[in-house]
């Protein structure tokens, strides 16, 4: 899996749980400021990643995951 | 009215009068039953009355490691899980100050501590499904308190608070929690009381009657089903009138 491949699997599952334009998914852009998430959104796309991914997110990582960038470089580091 | 086939629920206390009433009201509706509690052969007679779509899921809920995989046994007999009533619960009744810290702690742990470690393992497919309920026995000493009790009233009254903070957590995903409150009913728990006490206790009833289990079961029953998609956070009183909250 490419690094590439990794980033547009993430954006994908970002504008189809956030419902916002993919233009809008950018490295810097924060899930609830930008993006609209409210908490319970944070927690499942960290659900979604897991299973589009099949790794496990503990809890401790996930709360660091913030941005689509922080999301993108932690799965990286996962599979 | 109430149909819920394709539903799969999960009973704790499954062996208990109460708890066997849920499971058979569910069970009559369409529902998949998984029954748990610490006793297998009431369980195991349940089932088979029952039949098909009964399934037996021993456990101690005073036992951490077997609460967290319970949600997950019941997912891997049914397919999914739907509904939790978290009906299970103990007595360690005594005044507060000969209580000892063990009464206490049994009562906490699998009155309420289950509960949220339950509550908690079935969100995740509850959530992906869009569709849950939670259903979680309280009682009417929760509100209004009763001597010798300080334990089971505090664990049921915080049940009514973790109710009502997990309903608006959840509410936006189509996830209901909800408490029934049941008053004086007629189970093992009170066939322990002698004539006098439970004349007593009627006298302070307005309908001067125990309840039955199966009037437990009508009010969960309708709290789990899709038509009361639009009720949340609530607790609905079984009481006979004993107390109008």
């Amino acid at each position: 899996m490419s690094e590439g491949d990794i980033e547009q699997r993430v954006r994908k599952k970002v504008v189809e749980h956030l419902g916002v334009e993919e233009d809008k998914v950018t490295e810097n852009a924060s899930f609830i400021d930008d993006l609209g998430a409210d908490s319970l959104d944070t927690v499942e796309l960290v659900m979604a990643f897991e299973e589009e991914f099949g790794i496990e997110i503990p809890d401790d990582a996930a709360e660091t995951i913030q941005t689509f960038g922080d999301a993108v470089s932690y799965i990286k580091g996962a599979v | 009215m109430f149909d819920l086939s394709g539903k799969a629920a999960l009973v704790t206390g499954a062996s208990g009068g109460i708890g066997g009433a849920i499971a058979r009201a569910l069970h009559g509706a369409g529902a998949q039953v998984g029954l748990s509690g610490t006793r297998e052969a009431p369980l195991e007679a349940l089932a088979a009355e029952l039949g098909e779509g009964a399934h037996v899921l021993p456990c101690n809920l005073s036992d951490a490691d077997a609460v967290k995989e319970l949600p997950k046994r019941a997912i891997e007999a049914m397919g999914s899980l739907d509904i939790l009533v978290n009906n299970a619960g103990v007595t360690r009744d005594q005044l507060l100050m000969r209580m000892s810290d063990e009464d206490w702690q049994t009562v906490l742990d699998v009155n309420l501590t289950a509960v949220m470690k339950l509550s908690q393992a079935v969100m995740r497919p509850m959530m992906k499904a869009r569709w849950g309920r939670i259903v979680n026995i309280s009682s009417i000493v929760g509100a209004t308190g009763n001597p010798g009790q300080t334990n089971y009233a505090a664990a049921k009254a915080g049940m009514i608070g973790f109710t009502k903070s997990l309903a608006y957590e959840v509410s936006t995903r189509g996830i209901t929690v909800n408490a029934v409150a049941p008053g004086f009913i007629e189970t093992a728990m009170t066939d322990k009381l002698n004539d006098e006490q439970k004349a007593g206790i009627l006298t302070q009833v307005p309908m001067g009657r125990m309840g039955s289990p199966e009037e437990i079961a009508a009010a969960v029953l309708y709290l789990a089903s899709p038509e009361a998609g639009y009720v949340t956070g609530t607790t609905v009183h079984v009481n006979g009138g004993m107390a109008m909250l």
